[in-house]
C-alpha cells in the first residue's frame, strides 16, 4: 500500500471547502442583490398612502395597497382554516390508519405528485369548480378554496412526517393504559406533533401568499376601489396587484417594489410567530 | 393472499409435531391467567410455539430466558398488545380472569384497562408529572378536578415517588431521572387500577439504585395486584418472583417456584441457562 500524500488531501479539503463557501456566496448575493434592488426602487414611494389608498393605475402618487393587503389576509387566513384540518386529517390517516398496501403507496405518491403540478394548473381547475361549476364567481371564497386544494399536499406530506416523528412508545403507552387508538392520537400523537403541525401551516402560508398565477385565471380585480369584506366578496391580493403595477409604465415600479416589501413583511411576520411558538414547543421533547 | 396460505399452515403444521412439553413442576389451582396452546407469528415467522402456562393470582410471576425467545411476546399477548404490529398472529387462547382474550366479545381497550403494561425503556408522555397521570383517568372517567388530583396524588403516593415530585406536579416528565421517569409510568398504570401488572424487562435501563426501587414497589404492590414480569436478570428473577417460567426458542421450558427453579431445574437446558452456560 502507498500512503497518500497528507499535503494533497489537506489541499482537496480546502478546495471543496472554498467550493462550499462560494455556493453560500452566491445564494446570499443573489438574496442581497434582489432585496438592495427592490429597496432601492420601492425607496422614494415609500409612505403611508401605499399601504391604505386604493389602487389606481393614473397615479402612482396616489397608488396603494390597502384592498390587496386585505385581500391576501382573508385569502390566508380562510385557505389555512380549510387546508390545515383537511391535509392535518388526511396526513394522520395515511400515517396511522392506512393499511400499509399497494393502494396506501399510490395514493401517497399521488399527494406527492400533486404537490409537483404547475400552479396554474389549479388555477384553471378553481375556475371550472368554485368559479363555475358551484357558482361561487370570482370571490374570496372561490380563490381560497383553489389555493386550499394548492397546498393541500404539502400540508398532507408534513403532517405525515410531525406524526411519523412521534415515537411509537407514546402510542404504545397511551394503548396500554386503554385508550383507544384515536384517543392515542388525539391526546398524544397530535400534541407531541405540534411543533411539526406548525412546519405545515408556516409552508401553507407562505405558498398562499406568495401565489400569483393561479390567482390571474380566477380573476383577481387590479383595480378594486373597497376592502374586501368577506368570503363572497370580490378580492384583489399582492401578488397578482404587484404583477398589475409593474405592467403599468416606469412610473409605477417604484409602487411595485413597495409591495413586494409589504408581501416579504407579511410572510416574516407569520412565519416568525410560527417559528417562535414552534421553537417554544419544541424545547420539551421526549 | 391465497398464495401465501399454504405457506402458513406449513409451518402450523410443522408446530404441532414439533411440540414439546414443558417441564411443569407446580400446577397453579387458582391461576388468574392461562396460555392455552399460545402460538404467535410475525409475518410467517412463529415467535411461540404452543406454549401453555399458567400464572397465579396474587403473586410475582417472571418469564426469564435470553433474548429473542419470545418471552415479551407473550407477556404483550396477555394485553393484546400485539395487535399493534402489523402481520403479527395469533392461535390458541390466552385466559384472563376466566375469559379468552381472543375470544370474539373482547374488546382489547377494553381488556387493557385491567392490564397495566410497563416497558422496558420508560416512556413517559412528553406532558408534565401531573397529566402523565391524569391521562388514564380522564380516558375513562368524566373527572372533577379534585377527583384526579386525588387519583394522581394517591397513584404517585402508591408508586413510592409522591415525596419526590409532589413539588414538581407541572414540570416535565422528562426532565425527572430514568428511575423516576419509570416509577411514573408505574403510577401512571396503577391510576387506573390495574388488576394485573405487567413489566417488560422494566429495570434494564436503569442503575442498580434505582433498580433496588422499583424491586421494592414490586414487593408491595403484589398484595393488591397480580404481576408478571419479563426479564433476562436471573438475580432479579430469584429476588421479586414467586414462580418463574424459563422460555427458549419460542417455546416454555419449565415452570416452577423460583427458588425451585434455581435450585433444583429438572430441565438440562433451564439448569444451562441459569448456570450461565449460555444466555
Amino acid at each position: 500500500m502507498i500512503p497518500r500524500s497528507r499535503r494533497r488531501r489537506r489541499v482537496k479539503e480546502l478546495i471543496f471547502v472554498g467550493l462550499f463557501l462560494v455556493s453560500i456566496a452566491v445564494a446570499l448575493a443573489t438574496v442581497v442583490i434582489l432585496l438592495g434592488s427592490v429597496v432601492a426602487t420601492a425607496l422614494p414611494s415609500l409612505r403611508p398612502s401605499v399601504l391604505f389608498n386604493f389602487a389606481s393605475f393614473s397615479n402612482p402618487d396616489q397608488a396603494g395597497y390597502a384592498a390587496a393587503i386585505v385581500g391576501t389576509l382573508w385569502i390566508v387566513g380562510l385557505t389555512l382554516l380549510f387546508s390545515l384540518p383537511l391535509g392535518i386529517a388526511a396526513g394522520v390517516y395515511l400515517e396511522e390508519y392506512a393499511p400499509r398496501n399497494q393502494l396506501t403507496r399510490l395514493l401517497e405518491a399521488s399527494v406527492s405528485n400533486l404537490a409537483g403540478v404547475p400552479s396554474v394548473v389549479f388555477g384553471l381547475i378553481g375556475l371550472a369548480v368554485f368559479v363555475r361549476a358551484f357558482g361561487l364567481g370570482f370571490t374570496v371564497i372561490a380563490a381560497s378554496l383553489t389555493l386550499t386544494i394548492l397546498v393541500f399536499p404539502y400540508v398532507v406530506i408534513t403532517a405525515q412526517e410531525a406524526v411519523r416523528a412521534v415515537p411509537q412508545s407514546i402510542r404504545d403507552g397511551a394503548v396500554a393504559l386503554g385508550s383507544t387508538k384515536w384517543q392515542a392520537i388525539r391526546r398524544q400523537v397530535l400534541p407531541a406533533g405540534t411543533p411539526g403541525l406548525l412546519t405545515a401551516s408556516i409552508l401553507a402560508a407562505s405558498r398562499t401568499m406568495g401565489e400569483a398565477a393561479p390567482l390571474i385565471v380566477i380573476s383577481s380585480f387590479s383595480l378594486l376601489r373597497f376592502l374586501p369584506d368577506g368570503p363572497k366578496s370580490p378580492f384583489s391580493v399582492l401578488p397578482v396587484q404587484i404583477f398589475a403595477y409593474i405592467s403599468q409604465p416606469p412610473a409605477f415600479h417604484g409602487v411595485a417594489a413597495a409591495g413586494v416589501l409589504i408581501l416579504l413583511f407579511l410572510l416574516i411576520t407569520f412565519n416568525s410567530v410560527a417559528i417562535v411558538v414552534r421553537n417554544r414547543l419544541q424545547r420539551r421533547r421526549w | 393472499m391465497a398464495k401465501t396460505k399454504p405457506a402458513e399452515s406449513a409451518v402450523i403444521v410443522s408446530a404441532e409435531s414439533e411440540a414439546t412439553p414443558a417441564y411443569v413442576a407446580v400446577d397453579i389451582q387458582d391461576a388468574l391467567i392461562e396460555a392455552r396452546d399460545l402460538s404467535i407469528w410475525y409475518s410467517k415467522k412463529q415467535a411461540i410455539h404452543k406454549v401453555n402456562l399458567k400464572i397465579p393470582r396474587h403473586q410475582v410471576t417472571a418469564i426469564i430466558g435470553p433474548s429473542g425467545c419470545g418471552k415479551s411476546t407473550v407477556l404483550r399477548s396477555i394485553n393484546r398488545m400485539n395487535d399493534l404490529i402489523p402481520y403479527c398472529r395469533t392461535q390458541g387462547q390466552m385466559i384472563v380472569d376466566g375469559e379468552d382474550a381472543y375470544g370474539p366479545n373482547v374488546d382489547p381497550v377494553l381488556l387493557r384497562r385491567k392490564i397495566g403494561l410497563i416497558f422496558q425503556k420508560p416512556n413517559p408522555f412528553p406532558k408534565n408529572v401531573y397529566e402523565n397521570i391524569a391521562f388514564g383517568v380522564k380516558l375513562h372517567y368524566q373527572a372533577t378536578k379534585e377527583e384526579i388530583d386525588g387519583v394522581v396524588t394517591s397513584a404517585l403516593q402508591q408508586a413510592n415517588l409522591w415525596d419526590e415530585v409532589s413539588g414538581r406536579m407541572d414540570e416535565s416528565a422528562l426532565s425527572l431521572s430514568g428511575g423516576q421517569q419509570q416509577r411514573l409510568c408505574i403510577a401512571r398504570a396503577l391510576a387506573v387500577e390495574p388488576d394485573i401488572l405487567l413489566m417488560d424487562e422494566p429495570c434494564s435501563a436503569l442503575d442498580p439504585v434505582a433498580t433496588a426501587k422499583i424491586e421494592d414497589l414490586i414487593f408491595e404492590l403484589k398484595k393488591d395486584m397480580t404481576i408478571v414480569i419479563v426479564t433476562h436478570n436471573m438475580q432479579q428473577a430469584a429476588r421479586v418472583a414467586d414462580y418463574t417460567a424459563f422460555m427458549y426458542l419460542g417455546r416454555l421450558v419449565e415452570f416452577d417456584r423460583t427458588r425451585d427453579l434455581f435450585e433444583r431445574p429438572h430441565e438440562e437446558l433451564t439448569e444451562n441457562y441459569i448456570t450461565g452456560r449460555f444466555g
